[in-house]
């Protein structure tokens, strides 16, 4: 994996105006504000959060799905480059090759009217990829292939498929056009346990043989953790860190992350896990707390917090934190992950 | 005595499409204090399951002669299944002995009448009480549940809360009526993970304050491992392994059980491959033939396909539906 960024993203941010009738005040939604981030070529880049956090809006803004209302966006994959906030349309339509979409409902995602070799062929013939039928269907065949698709089966309804082969069709059709910047917005969250895993060894073949670089959007902490090398994690709209998974989830720094890996439930019923529960919900982001937005629910906050919005500073190596007290906090317990935890009784169960 | 025993419960849909199996033939039961996870993923039959508990399925179901629901209380035995829709013993089931959570709250509260109304009329429908008492019950419910400014929230719509505490409230209006089964289908699915955190925790500690049995529903072994005394798994309609969440969770002897922890990604260990369960669940149009898990069993013999095993006692007070496994773990 080479480590030059194959979306670069400047002080992006992505407002929504809500209403701004005759009578009722102008309301911004700032969805997403002031990020900056890389995204290293070749990395399966995964992204964390609530919902309302914003991960979905910043993966929209990165295939030009959004508006970017300031800042900047850079694409470059070493043969074009576009910068997307001022893109002209011509352009739109060669980025839209080299940037894909694979959704979460592969129940809402599939036309029930269409074929699923014509769900597959339809960014072919509207990109205007393909000139012949025969060239259509051999390339539809070949992705269909790789997505261990039936070929069989190209010829029946999507109502015909259970999950799993369902999102096999919706990725296909994504990797049709041979993009090379692929984003998967919570695409294992709609599938049972048992489909979810191969789902994901899918994605994961496919890009060591397609040379894909994936935005891997998800609320799930321990598939980001099992499938992810880079791991951002935002909250209310803002990055609050980003670094190398083994780094995030073995020494996390912001008080967010500690608490949202505390809160995944332990397979082990002996084990609560950290007890470093989080107070409240996270607040409605047309009126976001001043200073730090964590702030209302930060067990540390101080006086600073509620004041000034901490920068997203360098940490360590690849490792940036946005938070006051990281340092001071370094020596605060998180919840051991990349290891078997010593196996101690809880009190937890018999609590009154 | 146990609080509910369920036995042979088998629920057949009439579709356009012909009779499909929902359940198969289980059973089970659950002591008062007890809490119950039943897991499985979709079509399992989990869902319509915990429904037959409170006679709430569809026109179209039909249960076989073998099934029996009894719920014993203290006074009485009631045999759910038996119950005539809309009569007055209904009313001690549904909503007075038994109480009922859902996956999505927003969808369970009537987004016209404020939670305040909804909770004080199912009160006064299920306990001899004037509509003033109902109400103070109501809010010292909400206050238990963690909803600060109770009396507020009283007189606010469903809307006017967030995911979390439209969750909580409705918590309160289940548990308002002192129910002595509460079946909760997926509460925390439809919330963040801080937030589920915070249920489970809150429906933890009113398992011990008020003693009752809980039927906790999901597909989320985390959630089960957390929360569950006693673990059943469901495939396909049938309950395939039922024992002490310690022993299912750590040792699983259903082929199934196994791979479906196989296949959970684990924070613990970084290194293990995520192993699928191969194929796809069927159709429940299509059920195999013989133990419906054995198109996708890793372990599969020539028998599985000919004959359904039945629940067998194990190790460890732990039954499973298995040969398999009966025969390497010495079924009694």
């Amino acid at each position: 994996m080479s480590n030059k960024p194959l979306i670069s993203a400047r002080d992006l941010s992505v407002h929504f105006n809500l209403r701004g009738g005759l009578f009722t005040p102008k309301l911004v939604l700032k969805a997403v504000e002031a990020i900056n981030l890389d995204i290293p070529k070749g990395s399966f880049f995964g992204l964390v959060g609530e919902s309302g956090s914003g991960k979905t809006t910043l993966g929209r803004a990165f295939l030009k799905a959004n508006h970017i209302s300031r800042g900047s966006v850079h694409y470059a994959d070493g043969e074009v480059e576009y910068d997307l906030q001022d893109m002209p349309k011509s352009d739109l339509t060669e980025y839209r090759k080299r940037a894909q979409l694979i959704f979460q409902d592969p129940y809402a995602a599939l036309s029930p009217r269409m074929t699923v070799r014509d769900i597959i062929a339809e960014p072919l013939e509207v990109m205007g990829i393909t000139k012949t039928r025969e060239e259509t269907d051999e390339r539809v065949r070949e992705i269909a292939d790789r997505c261990r698709l039936n070929l069989e089966h190209l010829r029946r309804f999507p109502h015909a498929f259970s999950g799993g082969q369902r999102q096999r069709i919706s990725i296909a059709r994504a990797l049709v056009s041979s993009p090379r910047f692929v984003v998967a917005d919570e695409s294992v969250a709609a599938l049972d346990v048992s489909i979810q895993a191969d789902i994901l060894n899918l994605l994961k073949s496919l890009q060591k043989e397609l040379g894909l670089t994936y935005l891997f959007i998800s609320h799930d902490l321990s598939v980001v953790a099992h499938i992810c090398d880079h791991v951002a994690v935002m909250y209310l709209g803002r990055l609050v860190e980003t670094a190398p998974t083994r780094e995030l989830f073995s020494a996390p720094r912001h008080p967010y992350t500690k608490a949202l890996l505390s809160a995944i439930p332990s397979l082990d019923p002996d084990n609560a896990g950290n007890t470093q529960k989080l107070e409240g919900e996270i607040p409605s982001p047309t009126n976001p707390p001043p200073g730090c937005k964590f702030h209302t629910r930060c067990p540390f906050a101080i006086d600073i917090c509620k004041r000034e919005e901490p920068k997203l500073e360098t940490s360590g190596k690849e490792h940036d934190v946005a938070c006051h007290r990281w340092k001071e906090l370094a020596d605060e317990p998180a919840r051991a992950v990349g290891k078997k935890p010593v196996n101690k009784k809880s009190k937890n169960r018999t609590k009154a | 005595m146990t609080l509910l025993d369920v036995k042979n419960l088998t629920l057949q849909f009439d579709t356009d499409e012909g009779r499909i199996t929902a359940v198969d033939d289980v059973s089970f039961e659950i002591n008062p204090g007890e809490v119950l996870g039943l897991v499985g993923e979709s079509g399992s039959g989990k869902s319509v399951t915990a429904k037959s508990l409170m006679h709430l399925n569809p026109p179209n179901a039909v249960y076989s002669p073998e099934s029996s629901i009894t719920l014993n209380l203290e006074d009485q035995s009631v045999d759910v299944l038996s119950l005539r829709q809309g009569s007055q013993d209904m009313q001690i089931v549904r909503g007075g002995s038994i109480s009922m959570i859902f996956q999505e709250p927003m969808a369970s509260f009537a987004p016209a009448i404020t939670i305040g109304d909804q909770m004080v009329e199912q009160l006064v429908l299920h306990k001899a009480i004037s509509e003033k008492e109902a109400m103070k019950i109501s809010v010292e419910m909400l206050e238990r549940v963690g909803i600060s400014d109770p009396s507020e929230r009283f007189n606010q719509y469903a809307f006017e809360l967030s995911g979390g505490m439209r969750q909580r409230a409705m918590i309160a209006m289940a548990l308002s009526t002192r129910p002595k089964l509460l079946i909760a289908d997926e509460p925390t699915t439809a919330l963040d993970v801080t937030i589920q955190a915070q249920v489970i925790d809150l429906m933890k500690d009113l398992v011990t304050d008020f003693n009752m049995g809980i039927i906790f529903i999901t597909h989320d072994l985390g959630v089960i491992a957390q929360t569950a005394d006693r673990v059943a798994v469901m495939y396909l309609g049938k309950l395939v392994e039922q024992g002490p969440v310690r022993n299912v969770i750590r040792d699983p002897a259903h082929p199934y059980t196994q791979g479906l922890l196989n296949a959970l990604p684990k924070l613990e260990d970084l290194d293990a491959p995520l192993t699928p369960v191969p194929g796809d669940i069927p159709s429940p149009l299509e059920r195999p033939p013989g133990c419906v898990f054995h198109t996708r069993c890793s372990a599969v013999e020539d028998r599985c396909s000919l004959s359904v095993p039945e629940m067998k006692a194990l190790d460890r007070k732990r039954s499973a539906a298995c040969f398999v496994a009966a025969d390497q773990r010495g079924a009694a």
